[in-house]
């Protein structure tokens, strides 16, 4: 949690007048975590790419990107932070251009290029952040830095993002988070305790709810695919949808779930999708990613906990607490 | 976007076939005109009347610190533009309401996409599209709480089927004499005070201005004398307005006999050494290229500290002072404004010294801008959300998805465990004089009544009409603009001062008014109804309209007094935002009434469908709280 108080520096009057309005939102103090907090973000992409732009539009302290992989035509498409000139992004990472963008966006805040693979992220790293935000990566990429934010013994908060195209997910591990809730105006302040990203993904589907979303059980169906497939996220399409059922199948038989739980048309809508983000839910998804964000160094206001979901079909974003607290 | 690939395919197509207006290039519209323009829209035309300042920056991220002062609409199309650039935008630098916009002008487009700040250009906007019969998409932010709304006519309510909130008011009483909290305070410093001192001198003002302290024979004790040093001259005004003031109206014993009496505060007891200080300006030099401050001229650093009585009276004097030294020429037209920082010095301390007065807390100079300066909390995150829905619904628009059209609304906790909740819009409401044809109903004397009043106060005033036209059967007695004839003008002209009975085709019981708006093609008729008396104090009018919606104060102070002051002449939201949310009545009915599920039983008038299909979502069944509200089918 931006490492507790930290009321001891004013706020420039430069910061005063750029930052009035949210100031107005969240308060000074929140303003000051803020510019104290560093984040990490690994794989840019359109989800990405507006929660960046949030947070430093915010007045984080600084910001950096982890994305090795040569910038190509297929980023243009929901990626704003690109300018669609080959002679510009020709032969440089997706974290170097976006970074050059992004640097212009507030020049009080550091935004650099961390180089390297996601997968191979721990120890010492990990203790220069605040706050990682994974996207797209493979199930087992994000549970390995996950694991290993939760074992250094600075707080480090964990956040997982993805989107296919009209559908979204969000994850949130705080650990252990202490924060300030108002109630009826009085500041009152509560804990809460997360179980990790794997605690998350393994509850056995039968303890949850029947109105959990469809979509917690058919992201998983896909992770799992794309796992045991050794690809990353988003990177099944349309033609894996027989092998997708399949496992759909096996899935919802070992854990006895009637398979109508995850509808075909829900499988198939988000194989279409593959990689292709629509730009409406990117911008969608990476609000409130920033806000979870923004909620999480402050110390102020409920933060989800723990998955986060939108569907454009129905319209509904959607918190869900996974394990429920009644279960196990 | 979602369902089969083949409708995927038509949608894409129709989002590439599009012509979009977007009205509004603020903190909705910059995240707005990025999401359409990465969607694949290509005939994109935005039209905002404002420029850039330092305080959009933090969310209007197509902006930078060199863009200040420039064209919001031409800077958000160039920042576009650098990454997209093959699609088309068009900017206008311009106010929605001008002529050029009518609508055969709304008409090129297939749909309206609306990121506005003011009610006054969304009921313009609204009635624009209900004329060219352009479907709207309306939107709103306050802090993290936002909604969008789709108004298409015939199939959906207008923005204006529902009251929406106008600006508070209070009591003059309140402001003049009474105040009990610290916005009657700023109301007191702003309307009145900083009004008196540095606007214009022939607006009427319920200031005292008054005095019997020897030797002032003059009758406006705020006129400054011809060899009055400068000093001399603020103390005087400080002495009069939280000295002098403060006694006569404690004169009036009848209204202090249930209320606290108020102190007089004399510059002799709050500064003592500086009244004993020689006359004449002693103080440094200001920096000249920078803008005058008081607070800066005196060392003070901090606007989130709340100063002590001493230090808001220094600063009062010094921004007194620094009007008439450095900003002489702009005194008798000044209008408060917030980004003024001189000005918002002088009407924080001067709220604060009356506060003091009255035993009310002070505040901060940051706290008392933003109630000086209605100022809405925005952040770029709900605004990014909020411009996301907008694209959606607009698509839906386009393709045609009526029965999947939502109103959405973004919630800062979670309800029923969402903090996006779509609903099913409603039906139009068909006593809405927007969008239907029924008549309104004026009670008003007829033999005192102008017609004058009649226009002002009723159809500019509350139906929001622009330049209107006043029929009587078929004699045209009244048109607003340009282009009349000179005698047609005068004879106008002379019409406006007559009485109803009076006018050439005369008005009287069960007459009937067509009024109209040619540019926003409004027509609607208005019955009159003669009554001869009006309760002073809770018709100040002195005229009645009924059978329409009548805009909710937020909140309504009703402690006598039948005149008020408005909190915010000249109403001046952030930017891309709407009325507060939590505030207003048309969506807290809505949302009071979907939040109500949660506490009640299955078994209630209102359920929740939530069908196995992908398509769950909140319905309000037909109830009675409801009324005339019926689903969409």
């Amino acid at each position: 949690m931006g490492g507790g108080g930290g009321a001891e520096e004013e706020l420039t009057a430069q910061e005063t007048a750029l930052y009035d309005r949210q100031i107005r939102v969240w308060g000074v103090d929140a303003q000051k975590r803020l510019s104290k907090a560093h984040v990490l973000v690994c794989g840019m992409n359109g989800t990405t790419t507006e929660f960046c732009k949030n947070i430093v539009l915010a007045g984080v302290g600084s910001l950096s990107l982890m994305d090795d992989h040569l910038v190509t035509e297929d980023d243009l498409n929901a990626n704003f932070l690109i300018p669609h000139d080959e002679s510009i992004y020709g032969g440089r990472s997706r974290a170097e251009v976006c970074c050059e963008s992004l640097k212009d966006f507030n020049p009080m805040v550091r935004v650099a290029v961390e180089k390297g693979d996601p997968s191979l992220i721990d120890g010492e790293f990990l203790d220069k952040f605040d706050i990682i935000v994974v996207s797209c990566a493979s199930i087992k990429t994000k549970l390995l830095i996950n694991d290993n934010c939760r074992k250094r013994s600075k707080h480090i908060a964990f956040y997982a993002i993805e989107c296919k195209d009209s559908c979204g997910e969000i994850f949130v591990d705080l650990q252990n988070h202490s924060y300030v809730q108002k109630v009826g105006g009085e500041p009152k302040p509560k804990e809460l305790a997360y179980p990790s990203l794997q605690e998350a993904i393994s509850v056995p589907w039968k303890n949850l709810p029947r109105k959990t979303t469809k979509l917690y059980f058919a992201m998983r169906v896909l992770e799992n695919y794309e796992s045991s497939e050794g690809r990353n996220a988003c990177e099944a399409s349309l033609s894996d949808l027989p092998a997708v059922l399949a496992l759909r199948k096996d899935m919802c038989d070992k854990m006895s779930l009637s398979e109508s739980q995850i509808p075909t048309a829900l499988l198939e809508r988000l194989l279409a999708a593959g990689k292709k983000q629509h730009p409406p839910v990117c911008a969608i998804l990476g609000g409130i990613l920033g806000q979870e964000v923004i909620k999480s160094i402050s110390g102020k206001g409920d933060p989800i906990k723990n998955f986060f979901y939108y569907d454009a079909a129905d319209g509904k974003g959607i918190a869900e607490d996974i394990p429920p607290l009644s279960s196990d | 976007m979602a369902s089969s690939p083949a409708s995927a395919a038509s949608e894409e197509e129709a989002v590439k076939a599009a012509k979009v207006l977007m009205v509004g290039a603020g903190g909705i519209g910059c995240e707005l005109l990025k999401t359409l323009a990465l969607s694949g829209f290509r005939d994109i035309h935005i039209i905002d009347l404002d420029t850039i300042e330092v305080s959009n920056l933090n969310r209007q991220f197509l902006f930078r610190q060199s863009h200040v002062g420039q064209s919001k609409a031409h800077v958000a199309r160039d920042a576009v533009l650098k990454f997209r650039p093959n699609i088309n935008i068009t900017s206008y630098h311009a106010n929605v309401k001008d002529a050029q916009f009518n609508v055969e002008f709304f008409k090129q487009f297939n749909v309206v996409l609306n990121g506005l700040d003011n009610l006054d250009a969304r009921r313009h906007v609204n009635r624009l599209c209900l004329a060219a019969e352009v479907p709207l998409v309306e939107s709103g932010t306050t802090g993290f709480l936002g909604q969008v709304t789709v108004h298409v006519k015939g199939k959906t309510e207008c923005y204006e089927c529902q009251p929406k909130p106008v600006p508070k008011s209070y009591p003059v009483c309140t402001i003049t004499s009474t105040p009990s909290k610290f916005v009657h305070c700023i109301v007191w410093a702003k309307e009145l005070l900083f009004a008196k001192m540095f606007g214009d001198k022939n607006q009427d003002n319920d200031l005292n201005v008054r005095s019997n302290e020897s030797g002032t024979s003059k009758s406006d004790v705020f006129e400054r004398n011809a060899d009055e040093d400068l000093d001399q001259y603020a103390r005087r005004i400080y002495d009069h307005v939280f000295g002098y003031n403060i006694e006569v109206a404690l004169e009036n014993e009848e209204t202090w006999k249930n209320r606290r009496r108020p102190n007089p505060i004399y510059i002799r007891d709050t500064l003592p050494e500086e009244a004993i200080r020689q006359n004449g300006s002693s103080r440094d030099i200001n920096n000249e290229q920078e803008e005058p401050s008081a607070m800066v001229s005196l060392g003070l650093r901090n606007p989130q500290e709340i100063w002590s009585l001493a230090d808001n009276s220094r600063v009062f004097l010094e921004a007194l002072k620094l009007f008439f030294e450095k900003r002489e020429k702009e005194i008798g037209n000044l209008v408060f404004d917030k980004d003024d920082q001189l000005a918002v010095e002088f009407v924080t301390t001067a709220a604060n010294i009356r506060a003091s007065s009255f035993g009310i807390p002070l505040h901060s100079l940051f706290e008392a801008k933003g109630v000086a300066g209605n100022i809405v909390h925005a952040v770029a995150t709900t605004n990014a959300i909020i411009a996301g829905l907008i694209v959606i619904e607009a698509i839906k628009v386009l393709h045609g998805d009526y029965k999947k059209y939502r109103m959405t609304y973004c919630l800062e906790h979670p309800s029923r465990k969402m903090l996006l909740m779509p609903i099913e819009p409603f039906e139009p409401n068909k006593s809405c004089y927007v969008c239907s044809e029924t008549p309104l109903l004026l009670e008003v004397n007829t033999k005192t009544t102008k017609l004058r009043e009649v226009i002002e106060k009723i159809i500019k005033s509350k139906l929001g009409m622009n330049l209107p036209l006043v029929m009587i059967g078929s004699t045209l007695v009244f048109e607003d603009g340009e282009g009349l004839e000179e005698d047609e003008a005068a004879n106008y002209a002379l019409n406006l001062e007559k009485v109803l009975a009076e006018l050439p085709a005369p008005v009287v019981n069960d007459t009937k008014l067509t009024v109209e708006d040619f540019q926003q093609e409004l027509s609607c008729s208005i019955n009159i109804k003669h009554r001869d008396e009006f309760d002073e104090e809770k018709e100040p009018d002195g005229m009645v309209l009924s059978g329409w919606s009548a805009p909710v104060e937020k909140q309504v102070t009703s402690n006598g007094g039948n005149q008020s002051v408005a909190s915010s002449s000249g109403a001046d939201y952030a930017d891309g935002i709407v009325e507060d949310i939590s505030t207003k009545p048309g969506m807290k009915r809505k949302l009071d009434e979907v939040l109500e599920l949660e506490n009640c039983d299955a078994s209630s008038s209102a359920q929740v469908v939530e069908d196995d299909d992908d398509d769950d979502l909140v319905m309000l069944d037909e109830n009675p709280k409801l009324a005339k509200k019926k689903r969409l089918q």
